[in-house]
């Protein structure tokens, strides 16, 4: 889209004010999130080998390539330069367990941007996180590949459980099931099963820390999301730390629940939608019927956001308290 | 906390707003120096919010500086003066800097008598304040921050004020007219100030300073040490802090409601630039007809704080800087500073009461890409917006040409800072969108 210019005849620049910005674009937005999730790529490619660089590979192509493809459908320049099909499909890799075969991402990766993104307007207009909704479409469609669960380097024996020699169980399984409690250690350095990146909350957090310092992201999201997982992992019993590092927790929390689109703008909006992906995680991780929660309470949360929005919106200054009317 | 602890940047604030580059450092060093009156002046007859001027003269009419050419019966008016000596050689519709056209006398300059004498000193403790308000009134103020509301009515209010608040942020990027005035010029200012007290009844005088003007603020707390009545607050460099209500919430704590002035809540802004002419005018009779001008932008040979005579067109401004009117392809020149001002077509028009600034951004400077997409909510102009609205959601409505909606998203109080484009990171033109919208909505 264009502003409408009146070219004039003395040949001097008219576009209106402001006239200068401030230099951030989407498309550095979405490269800082890309920087800030290369520790976790790293990590997960570190330890669960090559095949985890092909998965993600795989995943960005199919998106890349499915962005293209609707582009040139709707007749519209192709936007793969904003950088936001390649942030989709990194994190859709980062969250699929590392040793799935390769079309799987890429089907993944085709439903997440064609459904999750292009037919609602593309972005801007979707209402889920498309990385999500393409796990989420891959969880229901796949279940075996997608907890077949890969052992990463350098693990003890104490994981495999009565799983065979294969394959694992992460973390969230082997306490669900099992009983067993993974060594803190363990868990923030990644040296668990799980998704490709999710893994290493050593990583996700160095991410993390670029994306608040360089101001990418709201730190009320992450904060909420986390501190409530925290506190209601205390009344369970559990301890919190175990909830914090285990899962997709850390992915979930300072890169998808962050998500511009489909989250709320409102700073008020994004504490409540904070807590809300916190409490509905912890009430699938304990009562629900998988054993990890973050996908299906960021996407719930989502369609909360309208609502949301509504109860939080800013008092307009002046207005003496009163709501804006919405 | 004291003001020598204040370190430059730091200071009081308001919530919202951002960080903007400041550009200040091609003018903000350079005293203010006169430019020499154009060959000819453009004198529009309404340069202020409220009615426009009825003409007094007629084409042919010799002309003295600071004579009388326009004035109104109406309350909120201003009148206005010529800024030059000479013959009025067209009363007829000129283009003005804000893209239309306007009634405006125009002047051949007599550059032998166009200097400006006074005819008498005044002084203002000798005055009653009838007769301050009636020098102010006849001098033609108006606010020269850019808001170009007539000062007279504005100090002429009936109800209590008990605090005069002089606005010295200048928060847009490049401007330093104000800063060198405050430096230069700070026993004038703070007379002036005492006249304006005096005018509103106002026991005591807050200057809001950002502190980026840190040399403003020593020169004036040296000046001030002893004086209980004035108070300097040092302000947080932030866009945009200069704003009256903002500037009212951050010194005195007070909400400025929706609508309401702001001598209804005690207090009376004034820029410090006007107040220095309303020291002139009350102490030499000075009819305002001229200005401080800030002439900048990166490839202006001769940046500078300039006096400049009221009328005088934008290329006579240029050409006095060093810059050719006629080389200035793809480049953009703007009355006002850059994040409201506005960038023109005609380099006749001329410069006015309330324009603070004339700069030249480069082609580099100058957005050349002006696409944008979808919103990507990505909350920016939420945070940002000093006045707490959903600038995404008006720029959304706008856009698609939803206008039944705008209103309910307050739309009316937006004060269109820019503040919101400025931080979106979808280059959508959230400010012209809502400009482009409000006359719709107003028919409605």
């Amino acid at each position: 889209m264009n502003i409408d210019q009146h070219l004039d005849p003395s040949g001097l620049s008219l576009a209106p004010s402001p006239h200068f910005r401030n230099g951030i674009t989407v498309r550095s937005l979405m490269l800082d999130v890309v920087i800030a999730l290369l520790p976790a790529t790293v990590a997960g490619i570190y330890f669960f080998g090559m095949d985890a660089a092909l998965v993600t590979a795989s995943a960005i192509g199919g998106a890349l390539a499915t962005e293209a493809g609707i582009a040139r459908l709707r007749g519209e320049p192709i936007s793969i330069r904003d950088g936001s099909a390649l942030v989709t499909g990194l994190l859709l890799a980062l969250c699929l367990p590392p040793g799935v075969p390769l079309w799987l991402p890429v089907v993944g990766a085709i439903f997440a941007i064609a459904v999750g993104k292009a037919l609602f307007g593309g972005l801007g207009m979707n209402i889920f996180n498309p990385a999500l909704v393409g796990r989420a479409f891959l969880v229901a469609s796949f279940p075996t590949l997608m907890t077949t669960w890969r052992w990463p380097v350098g693990s003890g024996d104490w994981m495999a459980g009565e799983f065979d020699a294969l394959s694992t169980a992460t973390p969230l399984d082997l306490l669900r099931y099992e009983g067993v409690m993974t060594p803190l250690t363990d868990l923030f350095v990644g040296r668990v099963g799980g998704s490709l990146g999710e893994t290493s909350v050593l990583a996700l957090l160095l991410g993390a820390a670029y994306l608040l310092a360089r101001g990418v992201i709201d730190w009320r999201i992450p904060t909420a999301y986390l501190g409530t997982v925290a506190v209601l992992a205390g009344l369970f019993g559990v301890n919190p730390l175990f909830h914090l590092f285990a899962g997709s927790l850390m992915l979930g929390a300072f890169y998808m629940a962050t998500d511009y689109v489909s989250g709320a703008v409102t700073p008020g909006g994004r504490v409540v939608f904070g807590i809300g992906c916190g409490v509905l995680t912890m009430l699938i991780r304990i009562y629900g019927g998988y054993p990890e929660g973050v996908t299906f309470a960021i996407l719930l949360m989502n369609a909360a956001v309208p609502l949301i929005e509504r109860f939080t919106a800013p008092r307009r200054l002046g207005g003496g308290g009163e709501s804006s009317a919405h | 906390m004291e003001l020598k602890d204040i370190k430059e940047g730091e200071g009081k604030s308001f919530e919202g707003g951002a960080h903007v580059p400041h550009y200040k450092s091609f003018t903000d060093n350079i005293p203010i120096s006169r430019m020499a009156p154009p060959a000819e002046v453009i004198i529009p007859l309404q340069q202020h919010v409220g009615a426009s001027c009825d003409c007094l003269v007629e084409v042919g009419d010799k002309v003295e500086v600071g004579q009388k050419i326009g004035d109104s019966d109406a309350y909120i008016s201003a009148p206005i003066h010529a800024s030059v000596a000479g013959t009025v050689t067209a009363i007829e519709a000129r283009p003005h800097s804000d893209g239309g056209e306007m009634d405006s006398v125009v002047i051949e300059t007599d550059q032998e008598h166009s200097e400006f004498v006074p005819q008498e000193t005044r002084d203002p403790d000798e005055m009653s304040v009838d007769e301050l308000k009636e020098a102010i009134k006849e001098a033609g103020l108006a606010g020269m921050g850019g808001a170009a509301f007539p000062t007279y009515v504005n100090i002429n209010t009936d109800q209590p004020v008990d605090t005069l608040i002089l606005n010295g942020a200048e928060c847009e990027p490049f401007l330093t007219c104000d800063h060198r005035l405050m430096v230069e010029k700070a026993d004038e200012l703070i007379a002036g100030a005492e006249i304006l007290m005096r005018c509103i009844g106002a026991k005591k005088t807050y200057l809001g300073i950002e502190t980026n003007k840190m040399d403003a603020i020593e020169v004036l707390a040296t000046k001030l040490e002893d004086r209980d009545d004035f108070e300097i607050v040092p302000l947080a460099v932030k866009y945009p802090q200069g704003y009256k209500s903002y500037l009212i919430k951050t010194i005195t704590g007070r909400d400025v409601p929706r609508g309401a002035r702001s001598a209804a809540l005690g207090c009376i802004v004034r820029n410090v630039g006007t107040t220095f002419a309303a020291y002139e005018a009350v102490v030499y009779g000075k009819p305002f007809i001229e200005r401080i001008v800030t002439v900048s932008g990166p490839v202006v040979p001769e940046p500078g704080n300039y006096i400049v005579r009221l009328g005088t067109p934008a290329e006579h401004v240029l050409r006095e800087v060093g810059v050719d009117p006629d080389e200035l392809e793809g480049h953009k020149v703007i009355f006002g500073g850059p994040m409201t001002g506005l960038a023109q077509s005609d380099l006749r028009v001329p410069v006015v009461k309330n324009i603070t600034g004339v700069l030249v951004l480069p082609p580099d400077m100058v957005r050349e890409d002006v696409s944008y997409t979808d919103c990507v909510r990505c909350g920016l102009c939420v945070e940002r917006c000093p006045n707490w609205l959903y600038p995404n959601q008006l720029s959304i409505l706008a856009e698609h040409g939803i206008y039944e909606k705008l209103e309910d998203w307050d739309i009316w109080d937006c004060i269109e800072c820019g503040i919101c484009a400025y931080v979106c990171p979808a280059d959508r033109p959230i400010v012209h969108f809502i400009k482009r919208a409000k006359p719709i909505v107003d028919e409605m």
